[in-house]
């Protein structure tokens, strides 16, 4: 890779920066309690729209795993969750009512507000249907793994989206607010994922899971990605590029091993499929505002308009990280 | 009383050290502290503060003690002294970090020391016989001048490094010395350890060492071989580190492990360990056990850690390993078999493969229209789907799933030159492909289709271009792949014994021998068919030699039991 083109890559980064700093006019603090924040602090990142009944499990399960402080941006709520997580002790909230498209689909009111306040931080960025599973998640906290990767001299930790699922319609079990969405979608594809690498970004890029299977088996060049880096030790010169996907230093996209190892890696449980999916696709394909003009959501209406069931004879019903870890979805890597 | 003195040397996590140190003294063991001189005054004081009414703990000077440098030695150096002179009672020193967690009660090991009072517990090898060393660096620790920082000037140090070699470069060591290396923990007696510090020699010890790369893990394991009378060469101290150099960090999940190995101190403990350091400070004084040290398991479970780290599980490709070509440590994960022209020539060849071999028997799995799985399901092992889009959006992806999905399962699939051929270099390449081709066997369905003529012309002639591109790549150079190819007439000749070849290597050579042949087809004709299409000017030659007419061994009838010859 030339000097020319990372040289381009770093004005990018630069210009994302600059874009941030622009955007963050658009926010408006519902309650700032960033000065609580102290150092080794682990962070977690997220921006959301109309996930009131979400959040309550979402909270619970990240404070279970350590996390210490939370960072919402909300994007223009109406049913009272942004309210309820002004309340929260340990939750800051900005509001913006501004176009997420045009905000790069959130990435530049995060980006701010990481350079502010992550930085030298430990941070998850994630959305509130992501739930992270790294390894030893059930008897270690993530602080055990931050520190684990302090002394590796690891930045980065890679976690693969994993779409969970119900068996049965989607529409079948309606989700309870305060409920683990496990219990109603347990089910995940193993062993169908695709990969390729991205020599730009120098990351991976992983396709396939029930997403491509239904909604995109005639044209799964589109199907969306499902590579991930959400833990990052945050400095205040990094951004995100899309999504979660990729980061920007690229260095940071290295979360792989090239010469025939394993890193460590984690996954994120991706409950996208709960009843909540239908509205939900419904009003974002009204809205238009997420990527490739809301394709993806545009593919779920219409493929659960006509096959609704993602679980075939061949799904794995979740247990714990072990399982996955056996399955070769995520990696223990050297660490024991 | 106190034949036992601790030195412990701290630089992090002072509530846990303060823990340890008073769970020494309790024990009666007197316990002499560096701290790292880089830890800010403010929080040694507090901490000095803390244990000052311990009357048996004493801080001896402070070093800075940067990793690989001499400080690390010189804080040993000065904090033994101060141990065999402050407290004459104590026979065997044991050297210690703040992070390291007695896993037995003291008393246990006091016993265990009284029991061996001459010995020295230092691991010290010379630098031919071990294997743990980190950047490349073994015998030259010892023969280069490491004046620059690994940590924080890496590209002086690594230049310097290269200076040294390319002028030959070459340090004097002090005669008597012969380099020895080991973990930094150990474990000795008042005797061996006075006469290390009171060596006359000692000052030019400590210069030749002090430009040693990480002195710390050879100058007393150098030095203990003048002096001791009995050296056990291992450390009292379990410390595993991992492929990197940095020590394996133990966490709550790892009690029971840790309890098991007998050890009598562990390094090194992850500070919010919490059940670790409740435990193991709060030992049951009634399960007084006289064991030996058995780290086996945990060596095992770091050392599978660090395989998992460096080589990586064979013929897996996801988000944390996607090994560049040729670093894959194996293309798939297990043998696999691939039959070409097979199901052409018999009719239930993969009915009569999965019962001979006890596999799993896909059809044509790049099918184009799509992946004929086994018993023609619509998703297989791993949900992996049966549409040709998915499949040929990555066909390499697809294979190595498949396989990757099935461990502990065979898997075979037929293929030919319909299938979709980009899959075919990634078997080729691959040594857990066993690959057996019937050349020209694709004629059959063509010689039974009822179609055109014309048609058939041009569909074989096509075929026939196609396999012979693929026969040529299965016999270049390069193949990985264990291939068997015989001409359709050869095979013809002789089914049964290929058949039996193959069978017996998918099954690993069993004695077994193939009682029931598979059904053939009947070729009364094709040898006609072959010179029909020979006069439209289409010559196929992938079959071998086909007399024009009934020369080949046709069944009489298709209920005619098949049976085997054997010599």
């Amino acid at each position: 890779m030339s000097v020319w083109s990372s040289y381009r890559l770093r004005l990018k980064r630069k210009r994302f920066k600059v874009r941030a700093r622009r955007k963050s006019r658009e926010l408006r603090a519902l309650a700032n309690r960033t000065s609580e924040i102290r150092p080794n602090d682990i962070l977690l990142f997220c921006t959301m729209r109309n996930e009131d009944v979400r959040i309550p499990y979402f909270l619970r399960y990240y404070r279970e795993l350590g996390v210490d402080h939370f960072i919402f941006v909300d994007n223009g709520s109406n049913d009272g969750g942004a309210e309820y997580l002004a309340k929260q002790p340990d939750v800051s909230i900005w509001s913006t009512t501004a176009s997420y498209k045009k905000s790069r689909f959130g990435l530049d009111w995060l980006t701010y507000l990481q350079m502010r306040y992550a930085d030298d931080h430990w941070t998850l960025t994630v959305d509130v249907d992501e739930f992270f599973v790294f390894p030893f998640c059930d008897t270690r906290p993530v602080r055990a793994l931050t520190d684990w990767l302090d002394s590796s001299n690891i930045r980065s930790f890679g976690a693969m989206m994993l779409d969970m699922y119900p068996k049965g319609k989607v529409t079948d079990t309606p989700y309870q607010r305060d409920t683990n969405p496990l219990d109603i979608a347990p089910w995940f594809d193993a062993g169908n994922y695709t990969i390729s690498r991205n020599d730009q970004f120098r990351n991976l890029w992983i396709q396939g899971g029930p997403r491509a299977r239904v909604f995109f088996a005639d044209r799964p060049k589109s199907a969306p990605a499902l590579n991930k880096v959400p833990l990052v030790k945050w400095s205040s010169d990094y951004t995100y590029v899309s999504s979660t996907h990729m980061l920007l230093p690229r260095g940071l996209n290295l979360v792989y091993d090239e010469w025939g190892g394993e890193k460590a890696s984690g996954v994120l449980l991706h409950m996208k499929f709960l009843d909540t999916l239908g509205a939900k696709a419904a009003e974002e394909l009204s809205r238009g505002e997420h990527y490739a003009g809301s394709a993806e959501y545009a593919a779920y209406a219409e493929g659960l308009k006509t096959s609704p069931e993602l679980w075939c004879k061949w799904s794995e019903k979740y247990i714990n990280w072990r399982q996955l870890e056996i399955l070769g979805i995520m990696s223990k890597g050297n660490w024991a | 009383m106190s034949s036992v003195g601790i030195v412990i040397l701290v630089h992090t996590a002072f509530d846990r050290a303060e823990q340890v140190i008073r769970h020494w003294v309790k024990g009666g063991c007197p316990v002499v502290v560096h701290v790292d001189s880089s830890v800010p005054n403010g929080t040694f004081k507090a901490f000095e503060r803390k244990l000052k009414p311990l009357k048996t703990v004493k801080f001896s000077k402070r070093y800075r003690c940067e990793w690989g440098t001499w400080g690390m030695v010189a804080a040993t150096q000065n904090a033994s002294e101060m141990m065999l002179t402050s407290f004459p009672d104590v026979r065997h020193v044991y050297l210690a970090s703040g992070s390291c967690l007695p896993l037995r009660p003291v008393e246990e090991l006091r016993t265990y020391l009284d029991g061996r009072p001459r010995t020295d517990f230092i691991e010290s090898a010379t630098t031919a016989d071990v294997p743990w060393t980190v950047g490349g660096l073994d015998k030259e620790r010892f023969t280069l001048r490491f004046p620059f920082s690994w940590k924080k000037h890496r590209r002086l140090f690594d230049g310097y490094v290269r200076l040294q070699r390319r002028f030959r470069f070459k340090r004097h060591i002090p005669s008597g010395l012969v380099p020895h290396m080991g973990s930094q923990w150990w474990c000795l007696t008042r005797q061996t350890l006075s006469a290390i510090l009171q060596d006359p020699d000692r000052p030019a010890y400590d210069a030749y060492f002090k430009k040693v790369w990480i002195p710390d893990e050879s100058y007393f394991q150098t030095l203990v071989r003048l002096y001791s009378p009995h050296i056990e060469s291992r450390s009292l101290t379990l410390s595993k580190f991992d492929f990197q150099g940095k020590p394996h960090i133990f966490y709550d999940d790892h009690l029971q492990l840790l309890r098991r190995s007998d050890c009598f101190v562990a390094r090194k403990t992850w500070p919010h360990a919490n059940r670790l350091y409740n435990t193991f400070l709060n030992p049951d004084p009634a399960a007084f056990k006289a064991a030996e040290p058995n780290p086996g398991k945990i060596d095992r479970i770091f050392a599978k850690a660090v395989d998992r780290r460096t080589l990586g599980r064979p013929g897996l490709y996801m988000q944390s390993r996607w090994p560049r070509m040729d670093r894959e440590n194996g293309l798939t994960s297990s043998p696999y078999s691939v039959f070409e022209g097979f199901v052409e020539l018999f009719e239930n060849f993969e009915f009569w493969l999965a019962k001979e071999t006890g596999a799993r028997v896909h059809g044509h799995l790049y099918h184009p229209e799509k992946a004929m799985f086994d018993g023609r399901q619509d998703h297989f092992q791993g949900a992996l789907s049966n549409s040709a889009i998915l499949r040929d959006y990555q066909p390499h992806m697809f294979l190595t799933n498949l396989i990757w999905n099935t461990r502990g399962e065979r898997q075979a699939f037929q293929f030919g030159p319909d299938d979709n051929q980009k899959v075919a270099p990634s078997f080729i390449r691959d040594r857990n492909a066993q690959v057996s081709v019937i050349s020209g066997a694709w004629a059959v369905p063509l010689f039974l289709s009822n179609r055109n003529f014309a048609d058939i012309r041009i569909d074989a002639a096509r075929m026939q271009q196609v396999e012979t591109a693929h026969l040529n790549a299965l016999r270049a150079a390069d193949t990985k792949a264990r291939v068997r190819i015989w001409t359709m007439a050869d095979f013809i000749d002789s089914p049964m014994e290929a058949l039996q070849t193959i069978v017996d290597e998918m099954t690993g050579k069993s004695v077994r021998t193939v009682t029931e042949a598979p059904r053939m087809v009947d070729l009364q004709g094709f040898g006609q068919f072959l010179q029909n299409l020979k006069n439209q000017g289409m010559h196929p030659y992938l079959m071998g030699d086909f007399p024009v007419e009934n020369a080949i061994p046709a069944p009489k009838s298709t209920t005619r039991k098949p049976y085997l010859v054997r010599k």
